[in-house]
């Protein structure tokens, strides 16, 4: 695989600096590329591969530092100078307009023109599909964005960078949307656009698919290069060491479950989003205490709504959810909480946190107005911050005391303060939605350390999760999700395949 | 974990939604600062505009002398308690005119808590005058005590109900709150009008011929605490004023109410996840907010005005509801916050009108203009705070600038 990998550098950054108010984000951070390599940029989140990418393409300028492109010395004032020099980026976000063709959204902004004025529309269909014929990418030019995956969607960006004459890639953590499916089309595009003597950076916190494609990866931590290391002889547990700077413990240990009553039985039950479109349809389960039980499948079938449902922030259309033998008829949110639920939301910052409000002030958000926090509508400040002081140093959150706004407290260090608050109220059925979504491996192990904890408590566990790794790994059960219906149960050992296959639809004669 | 956790601001900005969120956001950034800068910069504009006008840079340091003598501001210098001095007169009035604004600024911070822009304060304040004026006019024969008490309270209810009708058609239809209770205002505008306009219900019952209420009954008066004969004195609404800031802060930070009202206006998605009726939450504060621009309007009848004339044109003769939103965009939405900017402004109204009245330093039908100059220009640089930050770290950014290159060609290897 090493022989196309020629020693011409097509990248340097040397001793790029980057200072944000009281942040040092990049301290003398050196990288390079060369032609025809996949470069991993590995790191925890906060650790600055957002910051050197944005730099190197023009979003930032670096406070000192260098960085030549083919040898020459450049300096991109912005994404336009960037792309100008031959550099393509795809976001995490696809930028991409989903009422316009494939083609139409690859040649956005650099239209093949006609007599001046008129668009050339063939030429650029022409141009488009002698592009994915070459680098093979399957995907039609003429269809719509709106009709097309997610995995063929990151491809168009792909395509836009390529339109551009980029011979360098990167791209921000480009699985995090993809199937385990996707992703190996993925990285066979990858290795086709190497060939081609394409320059990738790939950036991401996942280890094993580091792993997989990078040619050599360098490991940044707190802003700093710690190491660029070939990827022979790299192994999971040197990585992570590297990035967070002590050896990690990468499998979840866990006894055998030991299920005892259910604790949340799910039946028969349909939900509408504000469209009226249905999204769960028919969904029947139920969760033991003791037991994790995970919801495998791709985004967006039907997973958010389902938890949103048994946690009263949606309304059920038909179906029962019981909870410790209570069953409950359209609950609101309120009712959900003090029927025993305790809630993880996958998206702390919108749902799970006031940002703005303290501490203290989030640890009460359930119950701010149940002694001793209140009595008869007033307010004890001092009791919520006495009950944050004990929470922060049970669960270890870092970055401020009681009164510190959690707005100011690191992605980790928010989930953990979420956990906490929800663990404290003692649930009887605590439901995880995405609970390690975009935290570092040094959250990631102690989050599902301590679900772990919470299911031998004797709490009955719905995770439900878009990482496939983790539903393996932590699930005494795993449920798989796919348009609204659950498609597949497993218990024991089960292959990563089997399960991918069932998220896609695709249904295998599989016995539970 | 091994080692502290760093915010990872800088990586992942955090855009916080609603209005109050980001309100928040650029508060924290500038301080105590910004709010004062904001004021300089107003007040040095207009004295700009006086310079340019009068063509004399002395004339607007004189304006702004004589603003302050209107005031009554230099009575500090000769402290007395006879109204009849004019300095001491001129700070009666100006505190009048503070109370007023308090309780307008409060009903605009309120709202502002929950997230939610109570443009409305004018018509909430018309409700009370109009309210206040029909109990205190009609029920003669109460005793003194329980009718004052009677037309606060039914003006401050008229106020509530009134924002309540904004907060409602936000929390079922989604109407935006900018606009209804700009129509809302508009609607009690006419509504006055009506009332107390020729052959209306409410009109003078002496004087047939003017369109204009009848009296507040003298039982129904406010007391006056500091006063002269045949003078305005300064009643207790003063003090009630003051109560409203306490219970706002009270409200605010120490009830439960207070808890869901800033958890809605930060983030009402995860206010809604913790367990709050969002929905009821926008119309409690809604009226809590018009409540206190009712009771603006009730003690301004039942102390100094007594009667009110709405006028029959498009322009309210009253624009102290408006005023409550610049007093409460610079005092931050804070209780103390609006006391300070309600004596800014109160003192502000005053003295340019009954300071610059003599015609020696410019002519008086322009003064009055010069304190809408000056509340524009804060209602402008407040709205653009942004920009006052932006020149606020105008000298560390172009520091920052020069040090620059410096330290990347020393880092450059040789």
């Amino acid at each position: 695989m090493g022989d196309h990998v020629a020693d011409e550098l097509v990248l340097e950054m040397r001793g790029i600096r980057k200072e944000f108010p009281g942040v040092v984000a990049n301290d003398d951070v050196s990288f390079d590329v060369r032609r025809g390599e996949v470069h991993a940029l590995l790191g925890e989140n906060g650790a600055g591969k957002s910051t050197l990418m944005n730099i190197l393409y023009g979003l930032y300028r670096p406070d000192a530092g260098e960085i030549r492109l083919n040898g020459k010395p450049v300096s991109f004032s912005s994404a336009r100078d960037a792309i100008d020099a031959g550099i393509g980026m795809v976001h995490q976000h696809f930028m991409l307009i989903p009422v316009m063709t494939v083609a139409e959204n690859v040649v956005l902004g650099t239209e093949p023109v006609r007599n001046g004025i008129f668009l050339d529309e063939r030429g650029a269909d022409k141009r488009v599909a002698e592009m994915a014929k070459t680098f093979n990418f399957a995907v039609d030019p003429d269809a719509f964005v709106e009709d097309i995956s997610v995995g063929q969607q990151q491809r168009v960006e792909i395509m836009k960078a390529l339109y551009r004459n980029a011979d360098l890639l990167i791209l921000d953590e480009p699985t995090a949307v993809l199937t385990p499916q996707e992703a190996s089309d993925l990285f066979e595009i990858l290795q086709t656009l190497r060939r081609e003597g394409i320059s990738i950076i790939f950036i991401s916190h996942k280890l094993n698919e580091v792993l997989e494609i990078a040619d050599r990866i360098t490991v940044l931590r707190r802003g700093k290069t710690i190491e660029t290391v070939p990827r022979a002889g790299a192994t999971e547990a040197s990585l992570a060491r590297a990035m967070v700077g002590r050896d990690v413990l990468l499998r979840v240990d866990k006894e055998p479950a030991q299920p005892g009553d259910v604790l949340l039985t799910v039946q028969d039950l349909h939900v509408r989003d504000e469209r009226e479109i249905e999204r769960v349809r028919g969904v029947s389960f139920d969760v033991r205490a003791g037991e994790i039980v995970g919801i495998a499948g791709v985004d967006g079938n039907g997973q958010t709504e389902l938890i949103d449902a048994l946690t009263g922030l949606q309304r059920i259309e038909s179906g029962t959810v019981t909870i410790g033998g209570r069953e409950l008829s359209h609950p609101d949110a309120r009712t959900a909480l003090d029927a025993g639920i305790g809630h993880i939301p996958e998206d702390r910052q919108r749902r799970g946190l006031v940002l703005e409000f303290t501490i203290a002030e989030n640890i009460a958000l359930h119950d701010y107005a149940q002694p001793p926090t209140a009595r008869f509508g007033w307010l004890f400040p001092r009791r919520m911050i006495d009950r944050a002081r004990t929470l922060i140093r049970e669960f270890d959150i870092r970055g401020g005391g009681p009164q510190t706004r959690a707005g100011g407290l690191s992605g980790g260090n928010q989930q953990k303060l979420v956990a906490a608050r929800e663990i404290d109220r003692d649930p009887k059925v605590l439901i995880a939605a995405q609970p390690t979504r975009g935290l570092d491996v040094g959250a990631i192990e102690y989050l599902h350390r301590r679900l772990v904890t919470e299911r031998d408590e004797g709490r009955a566990i719905l995770l439900v999760s878009l990482e496939l790794d983790e539903i393996l790994s932590l699930s005494d059960r795993i449920l798989v999700m796919y348009e609204g219906e659950i498609v597949g149960e497993h218990t024991g050992e089960v292959s990563e395949e089997a399960i991918g296959l069932e998220m896609l639809g695709g249904r295998e004669p599989t016995a539970a | 974990m091994s080692d502290p956790e760093r915010s990872s601001a800088p990586e992942q900005p955090a855009e916080p939604g609603t209005l109050a969120a980001r309100w928040n956001v650029k508060q924290r950034a500038g301080g105590i600062a910004v709010p004062i800068a904001t004021v300089l910069l107003a007040f040095f504009m207009g004295g700009v505009v006086v310079a340019a006008t009068q063509h004399s840079v002395h004339k607007a340091l004189l304006a702004y002398r004589d603003i302050f003598n209107g005031a009554g501001l230099n009575w500090i210098f000769h402290p007395t308690t006879n109204l009849l001095d004019i300095s001491a007169y001129n700070l009666s009035q100006t505190l009048l005119q503070t109370s007023t604004l308090i309780l307008t600024g409060l009903a605009v911070a309120f709202a502002f808590r929950c997230g939610m822009f109570n443009i409305g304060g004018q018509g909430q304040y018309f409700m009370g005058i109009i309210v206040a004026n029909w109990i205190g006019v009609s029920l003669v024969g109460m005793s003194s005590l329980p009718h004052i008490l009677l037309a606060l309270a039914l003006g401050t209810v008229a106020g509530a109900v009134w924002a309540g009708i904004a907060g409602v058609l936000k929390a079922t239809v989604g109407a935006h709150e900018v606009i209804s209770t700009i129509m809302l205002n508009w609607i009690a505008y006419w509504f006055g009008s009506w009332l107390f306009g020729d052959g209306g219900p409410l009109q003078n019952s002496t004087q047939p011929t003017i369109p204009i209420s009848d009296q507040v009954s003298p039982g129904a008066r406010l007391p006056d605490f500091w006063g002269a004969q045949g003078f305005q004195g300064v009643h207790v609404g003063v003090f009630i004023a003051l109560a409203a800031l306490v219970v706002f802060w009270a409200l605010v930070n120490r009830t439960t109410l207070g808890y869901e009202v800033r958890a809605v206006g930060f983030n009402p998605d995860a206010a809604a996840y913790g367990g709050i009726n969002v929905k009821k939450n926008l119309i409690r504060a809604m009226a809590i907010s018009g409540a206190f621009a009712g009771l603006a309007g009730a003690i301004d009848m039942l102390g100094g005005t007594t009667n009110y004339q709405f006028g029959q044109l498009d322009i309210p003769v009253s624009q102290v509801g408006f005023i409550g939103i610049a007093v409460a965009l610079l005092g931050r939405n804070t209780a103390l916050g609006t006391l300070l900017g309600a004596l800014l402004f109160g003192g502000l109204l005053f003295g340019t009108t009954h300071g610059l009245n003599s015609g020696a330093v410019i002519q008086p039908e322009l003064a009055g203009n010069l304190t809408y100059i000056i509340e524009g220009l804060v209602i402008l640089f407040v709205g653009a705070d942004v920009l006052v930050l932006w020149v606020w770290n105008t000298p560390r950014r172009l520091f920052r600038k020069r040090a620059k290159p410096a330290t990347s060609t020393a880092e450059l290897p040789a």
